[in-house]
Protein backbone atom coordinates (compact mmCIF):
# COMPACT_ATOMS: atom_id res chain seq x y z
CA UNK A 1 0.00 0.00 0.00
CA UNK A 2 2.77 2.43 0.94
CA UNK A 3 4.73 1.80 -2.25
CA UNK A 4 1.50 2.22 -4.22
CA UNK A 5 1.00 5.64 -2.62
CA UNK A 6 4.61 6.69 -3.17
CA UNK A 7 4.33 5.73 -6.83
CA UNK A 8 1.18 7.75 -7.54
CA UNK A 9 1.96 10.73 -5.29
CA UNK A 10 5.05 11.38 -7.42
CA UNK A 11 3.06 11.48 -10.67
CA UNK A 12 1.61 14.72 -12.11
CA UNK A 13 -1.69 12.93 -12.76
CA UNK A 14 -2.44 12.48 -9.06
CA UNK A 15 -2.18 16.17 -8.15
CA UNK A 16 -4.27 17.27 -11.15
CA UNK A 17 -7.02 14.90 -9.99
CA UNK A 18 -6.73 16.11 -6.39
CA UNK A 19 -6.96 19.77 -7.49
CA UNK A 20 -10.01 19.34 -9.72
CA UNK A 21 -11.83 16.96 -7.36
CA UNK A 22 -11.24 19.23 -4.34
CA UNK A 23 -12.47 22.24 -6.28
CA UNK A 24 -15.63 20.43 -7.43
CA UNK A 25 -16.30 19.42 -3.83
CA UNK A 26 -15.80 22.94 -2.43
CA UNK A 27 -17.98 24.44 -5.21
CA UNK A 28 -20.75 22.04 -4.22
CA UNK A 29 -20.20 22.87 -0.55
CA UNK A 30 -20.38 26.62 -1.27
CA UNK A 31 -23.70 26.22 -3.11
CA UNK A 32 -25.06 24.22 -0.18
CA UNK A 33 -24.27 27.02 2.30
CA UNK A 34 -25.78 29.73 0.08
CA UNK A 35 -22.70 31.03 -1.74
CA UNK A 36 -21.14 33.09 1.07
CA UNK A 37 -17.83 34.72 0.05
CA UNK A 38 -16.39 33.63 3.41
CA UNK A 39 -16.39 30.01 2.21
CA UNK A 40 -15.40 30.75 -1.37
CA UNK A 41 -14.62 27.48 -3.22
CA UNK A 42 -11.10 28.65 -4.11
CA UNK A 43 -10.20 29.61 -0.52
CA UNK A 44 -11.59 26.37 0.90
CA UNK A 45 -10.03 24.22 -1.86
CA UNK A 46 -6.55 25.64 -1.39
CA UNK A 47 -6.79 25.28 2.40
CA UNK A 48 -7.81 21.62 2.05
CA UNK A 49 -5.02 20.92 -0.44
CA UNK A 50 -2.42 22.61 1.80
CA UNK A 51 -3.59 20.43 4.72
CA UNK A 52 -3.37 17.31 2.51
CA UNK A 53 0.15 18.24 1.35
CA UNK A 54 1.26 18.85 4.97
CA UNK A 55 -0.27 15.55 6.15
CA UNK A 56 1.42 13.55 3.37
CA UNK A 57 4.70 15.45 3.70
CA UNK A 58 4.56 16.56 0.07
CA UNK A 59 6.37 19.77 -0.84
CA UNK A 60 4.91 22.49 -3.07
CA UNK A 61 7.30 21.73 -5.95
CA UNK A 62 6.06 18.14 -6.20
CA UNK A 63 2.44 19.32 -6.09
CA UNK A 64 3.15 21.96 -8.72
CA UNK A 65 4.62 19.40 -11.14
CA UNK A 66 1.06 18.20 -11.59
CA UNK A 67 -0.82 21.43 -10.90
CA UNK A 68 1.26 23.42 -13.41
CA UNK A 69 -0.91 22.07 -16.21
CA UNK A 70 -3.92 23.82 -14.65
CA UNK A 71 -1.85 26.89 -13.74
CA UNK A 72 -0.66 27.22 -17.34
CA UNK A 73 -4.22 27.90 -18.55
CA UNK A 74 -4.18 31.26 -16.70
CA UNK A 75 -2.21 32.71 -19.64
CA UNK A 76 -4.78 31.99 -22.36
CA UNK A 77 -7.58 32.78 -19.85
CA UNK A 78 -6.12 36.28 -19.41
CA UNK A 79 -6.10 36.73 -23.18
CA UNK A 80 -9.71 35.47 -23.22
CA UNK A 81 -10.80 38.41 -20.99
CA UNK A 82 -10.77 40.41 -24.25
CA UNK A 83 -14.06 38.69 -25.27
CA UNK A 84 -16.34 39.99 -22.44
CA UNK A 85 -14.51 43.31 -22.69
CA UNK A 86 -15.42 43.49 -26.38
CA UNK A 87 -19.04 42.46 -25.65
CA UNK A 88 -19.53 45.60 -23.55
CA UNK A 89 -17.58 47.83 -25.92
CA UNK A 90 -20.62 49.90 -27.05
CA UNK A 91 -21.52 50.75 -23.47
CA UNK A 92 -17.90 51.49 -22.68
CA UNK A 93 -17.65 54.00 -25.52
CA UNK A 94 -20.72 55.84 -24.22
CA UNK A 95 -19.40 56.16 -20.66
CA UNK A 96 -15.73 56.14 -21.56
CA UNK A 97 -14.52 59.24 -19.73
CA UNK A 98 -16.31 58.70 -16.36
CA UNK A 99 -15.29 55.03 -16.38
CA UNK A 100 -11.65 55.78 -17.15
CA UNK A 101 -11.45 58.49 -14.48
CA UNK A 102 -13.15 56.29 -11.87
CA UNK A 103 -10.98 53.34 -12.85
CA UNK A 104 -7.76 55.37 -12.58
CA UNK A 105 -8.76 56.83 -9.20
CA UNK A 106 -9.82 53.42 -7.92
CA UNK A 107 -6.79 51.50 -9.18
CA UNK A 108 -4.33 54.09 -7.85
CA UNK A 109 -6.18 54.18 -4.51
CA UNK A 110 -6.14 50.38 -4.29
CA UNK A 111 -2.41 50.05 -4.93
CA UNK A 112 -1.22 53.10 -2.96
CA UNK A 113 -3.48 52.63 0.08
CA UNK A 114 -2.48 49.00 0.59
CA UNK A 115 1.22 49.85 0.27
CA UNK A 116 0.83 52.87 2.59
CA UNK A 117 -1.00 50.95 5.34
CA UNK A 118 1.30 47.93 5.16
CA UNK A 119 4.42 50.10 5.10
CA UNK A 120 3.17 52.13 8.05
CA UNK A 121 2.54 48.91 9.99
CA UNK A 122 6.05 47.71 9.14
CA UNK A 123 5.56 45.01 6.50
CA UNK A 124 8.65 43.58 4.78
CA UNK A 125 9.50 44.56 1.21
CA UNK A 126 8.50 41.21 -0.31
CA UNK A 127 5.09 41.51 1.35
CA UNK A 128 4.67 45.10 0.15
CA UNK A 129 5.42 44.18 -3.44
CA UNK A 130 3.06 41.19 -3.26
CA UNK A 131 0.27 43.36 -1.81
CA UNK A 132 0.47 46.05 -4.51
CA UNK A 133 -1.53 44.18 -7.20
CA UNK A 134 -4.17 42.84 -4.75
CA UNK A 135 -7.19 44.41 -6.43
CA UNK A 136 -6.43 42.88 -9.81
CA UNK A 137 -7.77 39.61 -11.12
CA UNK A 138 -5.31 36.81 -10.22
CA UNK A 139 -3.76 35.96 -13.61
CA UNK A 140 -2.77 39.59 -14.08
CA UNK A 141 -1.73 40.02 -10.42
CA UNK A 142 0.56 36.99 -10.70
CA UNK A 143 2.18 38.53 -13.77
CA UNK A 144 2.62 41.91 -12.06
CA UNK A 145 4.11 40.40 -8.89
CA UNK A 146 6.59 38.42 -11.02
CA UNK A 147 7.46 41.61 -12.87
CA UNK A 148 8.07 43.89 -9.84
CA UNK A 149 9.77 41.33 -7.60
CA UNK A 150 6.97 40.25 -5.23
CA UNK A 151 6.04 36.61 -4.56
CA UNK A 152 3.58 35.49 -7.29
CA UNK A 153 2.01 32.77 -5.12
CA UNK A 154 1.61 35.16 -2.18
CA UNK A 155 0.09 37.77 -4.50
CA UNK A 156 -2.41 35.21 -5.85
CA UNK A 157 -3.52 34.27 -2.35
CA UNK A 158 -3.84 37.93 -1.27
CA UNK A 159 -5.95 38.67 -4.34
CA UNK A 160 -8.37 35.91 -3.34
CA UNK A 161 -8.61 37.21 0.24
CA UNK A 162 -9.17 40.76 -1.06
CA UNK A 163 -12.06 39.50 -3.20
CA UNK A 164 -13.79 37.99 -0.19
CA UNK A 165 -13.25 41.17 1.89
CA UNK A 166 -14.71 43.31 -0.92
CA UNK A 167 -17.86 41.20 -1.24
CA UNK A 168 -18.40 41.33 2.53
CA UNK A 169 -17.86 45.09 2.96
CA UNK A 170 -19.41 46.47 -0.27
CA UNK A 171 -23.18 46.06 0.50
CA UNK A 172 -23.14 48.05 3.78
CA UNK A 173 -20.90 50.70 2.15
CA UNK A 174 -23.33 51.05 -0.78
CA UNK A 175 -26.22 51.54 1.67
CA UNK A 176 -24.22 54.11 3.62
CA UNK A 177 -23.28 56.07 0.44
CA UNK A 178 -26.85 55.72 -0.91
CA UNK A 179 -25.57 54.16 -4.15
CA UNK A 180 -28.59 52.89 -6.07
CA UNK A 181 -27.32 52.69 -9.67
CA UNK A 182 -26.47 49.05 -10.43
CA UNK A 183 -23.88 50.15 -13.00
CA UNK A 184 -21.97 52.01 -10.26
CA UNK A 185 -22.33 49.10 -7.81
CA UNK A 186 -21.11 46.60 -10.39
CA UNK A 187 -18.19 48.70 -11.57
CA UNK A 188 -17.06 49.31 -7.97
CA UNK A 189 -17.26 45.60 -7.12
CA UNK A 190 -15.35 44.57 -10.24
CA UNK A 191 -12.66 47.17 -9.59
CA UNK A 192 -12.09 46.40 -5.92
CA UNK A 193 -12.77 42.65 -5.92
CA UNK A 194 -12.15 41.44 -9.54
CA UNK A 195 -13.65 37.98 -10.30
CA UNK A 196 -15.16 37.51 -6.85
CA UNK A 197 -16.84 40.90 -7.12
CA UNK A 198 -18.02 40.16 -10.65
CA UNK A 199 -19.70 36.91 -9.62
CA UNK A 200 -21.22 38.73 -6.65
CA UNK A 201 -22.45 41.67 -8.80
CA UNK A 202 -24.45 39.30 -11.02
CA UNK A 203 -26.61 38.68 -7.95
CA UNK A 204 -27.69 42.35 -7.98
CA UNK A 205 -28.55 42.36 -11.72
CA UNK A 206 -27.06 41.50 -15.11
CA UNK A 207 -26.30 45.20 -15.62
CA UNK A 208 -24.22 45.21 -12.42
CA UNK A 209 -22.51 42.00 -13.56
CA UNK A 210 -21.66 43.42 -16.99
CA UNK A 211 -20.14 46.55 -15.46
CA UNK A 212 -18.23 44.47 -12.93
CA UNK A 213 -16.70 42.34 -15.70
CA UNK A 214 -15.78 45.52 -17.52
CA UNK A 215 -14.19 47.05 -14.40
CA UNK A 216 -12.24 43.85 -13.81
CA UNK A 217 -10.75 43.95 -17.33
CA UNK A 218 -10.04 47.69 -17.29
CA UNK A 219 -8.51 47.62 -13.81
CA UNK A 220 -6.32 44.67 -14.71
CA UNK A 221 -5.07 46.44 -17.78
CA UNK A 222 -4.58 49.78 -16.04
CA UNK A 223 -2.91 48.30 -12.95
CA UNK A 224 -0.55 46.23 -15.10
CA UNK A 225 0.70 49.48 -16.61
CA UNK A 226 0.42 51.61 -13.44
CA UNK A 227 1.85 49.50 -10.62
CA UNK A 228 5.37 49.08 -12.04
CA UNK A 229 5.48 52.87 -12.57
CA UNK A 230 4.10 53.60 -9.05
CA UNK A 231 6.61 51.17 -7.53
CA UNK A 232 9.42 53.06 -9.23
CA UNK A 233 7.96 56.40 -8.07
CA UNK A 234 7.72 55.45 -4.39
CA UNK A 235 11.22 53.99 -4.66
CA UNK A 236 10.73 50.34 -3.62
CA UNK B 1 -12.72 25.32 -30.72
CA UNK B 2 -9.17 24.21 -31.46
CA UNK B 3 -8.58 27.09 -33.87
CA UNK B 4 -9.85 29.55 -31.23
CA UNK B 5 -7.59 28.05 -28.58
CA UNK B 6 -4.68 28.36 -30.99
CA UNK B 7 -5.58 32.02 -31.54
CA UNK B 8 -5.60 32.67 -27.76
CA UNK B 9 -2.18 31.01 -27.45
CA UNK B 10 -0.82 32.92 -30.44
CA UNK B 11 -2.03 36.23 -28.95
CA UNK B 12 -0.27 35.27 -25.72
CA UNK B 13 2.92 34.35 -27.60
CA UNK B 14 2.87 37.59 -29.58
CA UNK B 15 2.15 39.49 -26.34
CA UNK B 16 5.09 37.85 -24.54
CA UNK B 17 7.30 38.62 -27.52
CA UNK B 18 6.29 42.32 -27.69
CA UNK B 19 6.78 42.76 -23.92
CA UNK B 20 10.22 41.15 -24.18
CA UNK B 21 11.28 43.05 -27.28
CA UNK B 22 10.17 46.46 -26.00
CA UNK B 23 11.07 45.77 -22.33
CA UNK B 24 7.52 46.80 -21.26
CA UNK B 25 6.53 46.59 -17.57
CA UNK B 26 3.34 44.53 -18.22
CA UNK B 27 2.78 40.75 -18.20
CA UNK B 28 2.79 39.09 -21.65
CA UNK B 29 -0.77 37.68 -21.42
CA UNK B 30 -2.10 41.20 -20.65
CA UNK B 31 -0.49 42.44 -23.86
CA UNK B 32 -2.06 39.39 -25.57
CA UNK B 33 -5.47 40.50 -24.26
CA UNK B 34 -4.94 43.98 -25.72
CA UNK B 35 -3.98 42.43 -29.08
CA UNK B 36 -7.07 40.20 -29.13
CA UNK B 37 -9.32 43.14 -28.13
CA UNK B 38 -7.84 45.25 -30.93
CA UNK B 39 -8.43 42.37 -33.36
CA UNK B 40 -12.07 42.00 -32.24
CA UNK B 41 -12.66 45.76 -32.60
CA UNK B 42 -11.28 45.61 -36.15
CA UNK B 43 -13.32 42.53 -37.17
CA UNK B 44 -16.37 43.94 -35.28
CA UNK B 45 -17.55 40.54 -34.01
CA UNK B 46 -16.48 37.53 -31.95
CA UNK B 47 -16.43 34.37 -34.11
CA UNK B 48 -17.92 31.33 -32.33
CA UNK B 49 -14.68 29.42 -32.61
CA UNK B 50 -13.03 32.12 -30.47
CA UNK B 51 -16.00 32.67 -28.13
CA UNK B 52 -16.42 28.99 -27.23
CA UNK B 53 -12.88 28.35 -25.88
CA UNK B 54 -12.67 31.87 -24.37
CA UNK B 55 -15.91 31.55 -22.41
CA UNK B 56 -15.03 27.96 -21.52
CA UNK B 57 -11.78 29.12 -19.92
CA UNK B 58 -13.43 32.07 -18.16
CA UNK B 59 -16.27 29.90 -16.80
CA UNK B 60 -13.68 27.84 -14.89
CA UNK B 61 -11.40 30.78 -14.11
CA UNK B 62 -11.73 30.20 -10.35
CA UNK B 63 -10.24 26.67 -10.61
CA UNK B 64 -7.15 28.05 -12.37
CA UNK B 65 -6.25 30.12 -9.26
CA UNK B 66 -5.98 27.06 -7.02
CA UNK B 67 -2.43 25.88 -7.90
CA UNK B 68 -0.94 29.36 -7.35
CA UNK B 69 -3.06 29.82 -4.22
CA UNK B 70 -1.72 26.59 -2.71
CA UNK B 71 1.67 28.33 -3.02
CA UNK B 72 0.64 30.33 0.08
CA UNK B 73 2.03 27.32 2.02
CA UNK B 74 5.54 28.29 0.91
CA UNK B 75 5.03 31.63 2.67
CA UNK B 76 3.66 30.13 5.90
CA UNK B 77 6.42 31.74 7.99
CA UNK B 78 5.99 35.15 6.41
CA UNK B 79 2.22 34.97 6.85
CA UNK B 80 2.54 33.79 10.47
CA UNK B 81 4.81 36.77 11.16
CA UNK B 82 2.85 39.43 9.26
CA UNK B 83 -0.76 38.22 9.06
CA UNK B 84 -2.15 41.08 11.15
CA UNK B 85 -0.37 43.69 9.00
CA UNK B 86 -1.51 41.98 5.80
CA UNK B 87 -5.13 41.60 6.90
CA UNK B 88 -5.36 45.19 8.22
CA UNK B 89 -3.83 46.57 5.02
CA UNK B 90 -6.21 44.55 2.85
CA UNK B 91 -9.37 45.50 4.78
CA UNK B 92 -8.52 49.22 5.04
CA UNK B 93 -7.41 49.46 1.42
CA UNK B 94 -10.42 47.55 0.06
CA UNK B 95 -12.89 49.75 1.98
CA UNK B 96 -11.12 52.95 0.84
CA UNK B 97 -11.02 51.71 -2.75
CA UNK B 98 -14.76 50.96 -2.74
CA UNK B 99 -15.53 54.42 -1.28
CA UNK B 100 -13.34 56.31 -3.79
CA UNK B 101 -14.53 54.38 -6.85
CA UNK B 102 -18.22 54.51 -6.01
CA UNK B 103 -18.17 58.22 -5.14
CA UNK B 104 -16.14 59.27 -8.22
CA UNK B 105 -18.32 57.26 -10.59
CA UNK B 106 -21.56 58.44 -8.93
CA UNK B 107 -20.46 62.07 -9.23
CA UNK B 108 -19.30 61.76 -12.86
CA UNK B 109 -22.31 59.82 -14.15
CA UNK B 110 -24.90 62.10 -12.55
CA UNK B 111 -25.31 63.96 -15.85
CA UNK B 112 -25.29 60.69 -17.81
CA UNK B 113 -28.14 59.24 -15.76
CA UNK B 114 -30.54 59.37 -18.71
CA UNK B 115 -28.15 57.36 -20.86
CA UNK B 116 -27.79 54.75 -18.17
CA UNK B 117 -31.57 54.44 -17.84
CA UNK B 118 -31.91 53.93 -21.59
CA UNK B 119 -29.28 51.21 -21.42
CA UNK B 120 -31.14 49.47 -18.67
CA UNK B 121 -34.39 49.26 -20.60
Amino acid sequence: MTSFWVYFAAKPLWWIIVTIATFLFTSWLNRRVGGTPLLHPVLVALSLIIVLLKLTGTDYDTYFEGAQFIHFLLGPATVALAVPLYDHFERVKKMLLPLLVACTCGAVTAALSVIAVAWWLGASEGTLLSLAPKSVTSPIAIGIAEKIGGYPSLAAGLVLITGAIGCLTAPPLFRWLKIEDDAVKGFTLGLSSHGFGTAFAFEFSTLAGAFAGLAMGLTGLLTAFLVPVLIRLVGL
Amino acid sequence: MLAGLLLLLLCQLLGEWIVLALALPVPGPVMGMVLLLAGLIVTKRVPDRVRVPAEGLLRHLALLFVPAGVGLMVHAELIAAEWLVILTALVVSTVVTILVTALVLKRLTRNLDLDAREDQQ
